[in-house]
């Protein structure tokens, strides 16, 4: 059982878990994700690795309330148990080293890149970060992604905070400037990644996104995760999560991700009706 | 002639084999129950006078454990199925499910003397029957460990190979740890083989026994990844590391249309079924799109389980489509009998070349080919070779691909030094010693896809190399480095 030891409100649908994992949180890298199970009867889910603290054993997880699972994640207190964490999985992301990059956030996506924004940081890049989201509510880690950012630029699709507009904006004013950027790494939903390496393609540049495909084990057994990169077939979960965005198969991720939608409505219903008191938004 | 049995051998020969009495095929392909249930006690001593209690019981050279079953033959014979059990539980730790899923008929009935002219003895069926006799009565013991021995033992999997290999060590008086990358425990038999073949009752009780011999099992621990075996030898103090982390790495055919909606492998359409209780959604939340209309690619054991889990799950049409004949199929006799008797459909000689999808990425049918036997191929099988111009379109919304699986590779490529054979297997010698120092290896790790009862063969031959490697090195031990460390035991026990 893994004990949740923190939790704060990170926006409405947004929030920050400190977990008790100590073996992962001792071998945890930037890009590592784990596979959370919250109940017995429920089903596994990933969840990026936001933080680590190997001497408190514990890990951080972000997470955003999108239906049943993630709802019910959310509805947990300081004390309540997870009952299965898993990891750490996935390839860690390759840090550049003294380069120019850019880091481009969507939504949840933020926390994500965190931890990769976090270790480019502490490799000497000089780092153009761009968070976007839907509204002003969903913009988070603004401050932390500062601390790591030599530049931090913030864009909402309704303006409701700073420039409004989508990051792909942002991004392309930059490189229309001439910043010299030497590798993106995006992470957010899939028609933002989708943009962002349609853009970057165009000025050839390097870019890494994190593809999430619907995962169950997490360790290359099911080959449900599977993704179409440069015309092979991937298994996100062992061979990425992060590929490079110039040979990902968007559409048919897109596609493939909604393999389970009514599933989905459906237990999303049963649990708001059971639940309407406790929901969040 | 034995006392016991007072029947001449020509009388005993003309006793007919007794058969399981089963569910009804109509009833059984809808609900998850086990199929078979068994022979009943009368059944049962009947089919123990049929064994002609050979001098030379050859039986036992086909069974990869070799059980004494003359022996519990005869303890059914007189009445003592404590007896007979005990009597397999020497050889075998996990009766209750080898009597269920051994395949018998390649094995110890495939040689049993009685079966050069009339139907074999059931042995399987028998090993099956006390074994069940044991859990309903409850009579299970765990066995006294006199001695404890220095130095501690990491499992790596939980599937039939590890835990056969940790109960076999823990009954040598050995600290034996078992880490398992799911979160519960038996690999294939807990994610693969469906629960109306393997009731998840046996298995849970397995476990427990396994953890009475003092085994400590730690899931939702990936070897390679939460720690690697390097990390083991040095700060978690391991002496010693036996891996059976199986082959659970599922192969795809590489035809168009495999991105599909509605295109699984085996593998996760077992796995979404018996680990996770698809089937129960939304008690459970894992969900699964079952299918009306579904193809199952293949035709061993799995391809058998995935069609009739999907003839369960409400299919009204579930095909199962192989390149080759009836003959040349892989599964068990007793499980192609039993998906014929429940209605699936058999596309022999057909081999798909690919799946058909409509604009939003579902599936919608699957274009196959006719197939006819040519030339033998290496291993000796008559190649199929499709047939030009024959090619068809079946209509389905489902397919399940059981083309074969390979090992994962993670510990394989977290490890330096462990040398790997062709498809990615673990190479070992005939006491299942790997490359390295220290890491013993079986199980379909070793042999790519096998069956439970050799999995568990390696983990009884490893533990016997294991007990021997570290005796060797408690002798030596005024000359080595120190055997552990303590630093990580605060985690382990
Ligand atoms: C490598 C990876 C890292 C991720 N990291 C984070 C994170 O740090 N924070 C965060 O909030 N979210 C993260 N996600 C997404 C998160 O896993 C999904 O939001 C969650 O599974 C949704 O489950 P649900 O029951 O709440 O919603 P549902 O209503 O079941 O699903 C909503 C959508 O989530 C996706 N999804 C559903 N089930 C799964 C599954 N088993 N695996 C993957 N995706 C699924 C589907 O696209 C689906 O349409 C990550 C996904 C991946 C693949
Ligand atoms: C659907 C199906 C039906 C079958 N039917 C039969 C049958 O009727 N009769 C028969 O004899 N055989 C059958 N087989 C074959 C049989 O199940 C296997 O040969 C047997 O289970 C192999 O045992 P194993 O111990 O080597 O590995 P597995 O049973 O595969 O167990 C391996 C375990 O290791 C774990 N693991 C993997 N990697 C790691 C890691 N890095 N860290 C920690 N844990 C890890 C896995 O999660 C798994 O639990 C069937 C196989 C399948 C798939
Ligand atoms: S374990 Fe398998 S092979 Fe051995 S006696 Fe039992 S059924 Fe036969
Ligand atoms: S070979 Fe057959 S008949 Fe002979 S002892 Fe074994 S089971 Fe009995
Ligand atoms: S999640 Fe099963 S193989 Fe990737």
């Amino acid at each position: 059982m893994f004990p949740i030891l923190g939790k704060e409100q990170l926006s409405p649908t947004i929030t920050k878990f400190v977990v008790h994992a100590p073996y992962i949180a001792r071998k945890r890298q930037a890009g590592n994700f784990v596979i959370v199970r919250v109940i017995e009867t429920g089903e596994r889910i990933p969840l990026t690795i936001a933080e680590g603290d190997s001497d408190e054993g514990s890990i951080t997880l972000i997470v955003q309330a999108v239906g049943k699972t993630t709802k019910l994640l959310c509805s947990k207190e300081i004390g309540d148990q997870l009952v299965d964490v898993v990891g750490p999985l996935g390839n860690p992301t390759e840090i550049a080293k003294d380069s120019v990059v850019a880091c481009i956030g969507g939504g949840v996506g933020t926390a994500e890149l965190y931890p990769i924004t976090k270790a480019l940081h502490e490799h000497n890049n000089k780092i153009y970060t761009i968070i976007g989201a839907r509204n002003k509510d969903l913009i988070i880690l603004e401050s932390e992604m500062a601390e790591c950012s030599d530049h931090l630029f913030v864009t909402t699709d309704d303006g409701s905070y700073k420039r409004k507009g989508l990051v792909t904006h942002q991004l392309k004013d930059l490189l229309d400037a001439q910043v010299e950027i030497d590798a993106v790494y995006a992470i957010g939903p899939l028609p933002m990644m989708k943009a962002v390496s349609q853009l970057t393609e165009h000025y050839g540049i390097k870019t890494y996104v994190s593809l999430n495909a619907v995962m169950v084990d997490g360790t290359g057994m099911c080959g449900g995760c599977r993704v179409s990169v440069d015309g092979q077939m991937k298994f996100a979960c062992v061979d990425g999560p992060e590929f490079d965005g110039h040979e990902v198969d968007f559409d048919e991720l897109m596609k493939r991700n909604r393999t389970y939608v009514d599933f989905e409505q459906e237990a999303d219903r049963t649990y708001c009706e059971a639940h309407k008191s406790r929901v969040v938004a | 002639m034995s006392v016991l049995n007072p029947l001449k051998p020509s009388e005993r020969m003309k006793i007919p084999r007794q058969e399981s009495i089963e569910q009804s095929a109509n009833d059984r392909s809808r609900n998850f129950l086990e199929v078979s249930f068994g022979l009943n006690e009368e059944r049962a001593r009947v089919e123990a006078t049929r064994c002609l209690e050979c001098k030379n019981p050859i039986c036992t050279e086909g069974c990869p454990v070799e059980i004494d079953i003359r022996s519990f033959i005869q303890a059914i014979l007189q009445k003592d199925y404590l007896g007979a059990v005990k009597k397999i539980r020497e050889a075998n730790s996990l009766p209750a499910i080898c009597g269920r899923v051994c395949p018998q008929e390649e094995q110890c009935e495939a040689v049993c003397t009685l079966g050069k002219k009339n139907p074999a003895v059931a042995i399987g069926k028998l090993e099956r029957f006390v074994a069940d006799y044991e859990m309903e009565n409850n009579l299970f013991s765990v066995p006294e460990i006199s001695i404890r021995r220095e130095g501690k033992v990491a499992i790596v999997g939980s599937g039939p190979s590890g835990l056969t290999c940790a109960a076999e060590l823990a009954k040598l008086g050995y600290k034996v740890t078992i880490f398992e990358a799911l979160h519960a425990v038996g690999g294939v038999l807990r994610y693969g083989i469906p629960e109306f073949r393997l009731p998840r009752k046996i298995l849970d009780l397995e476990t427990e026994r396994i953890k009475a011999l003092g085994v400590e099992i730690i899931t939702n621990f990936v070897v390679g990844r939460t720690a690697t075996i390097d990390e083991f030898f040095g700060e978690w103090g391991f002496s010693a590391v036996f891996l059976g982390t199986g082959a659970g790495s599922p192969h795809f055919m590489g035809i168009p249309g495999e991105s599909a909606s509605g295109v699984y492998s085996a593998n996760e359409f077992l796995t979404r079924v018996n680990l996770m209780k698809a089937y129960q959604f939304p008690d459970y939340d894992t969900p699964i799109r079952a299918g009306k209309r579904v193809a199952v690619i293949g035709g061993g054991n799995t391809a058998m389980d995935a069609v009739r889990t999907a003839k369960r799950l409400g299919a009204e049409k579930a095909h199962l489509v192989y390149r080759r004949s009836k003959k040349e199929m892989p599964a068990r006799v007793e499980e192609v009998h039993h998906a014929e008797q429940e209605g699936i459909e058999f596309l022999l000689m057909t081999n798909p070349v690919r799946i058909l999808t409509d604009g939003q990425n579902w599936v919608v049918g699957m274009e196959c080919q006719r197939m006819e036997l040519g030339e033998p191929d290496d291993s000796g099988r008559r190649k199929p070779v499709p047939i030009p111009g024959s090619n068809f379109v079946i209509d389905i919304d489902t397919v399940i691909e059981a083309v074969g699986q390979a090992p994962n590779p993670i510990i394989q490529a977290t490890t330096p030094g462990l040398k790997i054979g062709k498809k990615g297997v673990v190479v070992t010698d005939e006491s299942q010693r790997t490359s390295r120092d220290g890491i013993f290896a079986g199980g379909d790790l070793s042999r790519g896809g096998a069956t439970v009862i050799l999995a568990m063969r390696d983990g009884k031959l490893a533990a016997a190399a294991i007990h021997e490697y570290l005796s060797r090195k408690q002798t030596n031990h005024e000359d080595d480095s120190p055997l552990y460390t303590n630093s990580y035991c605060q985690y382990i026990s």
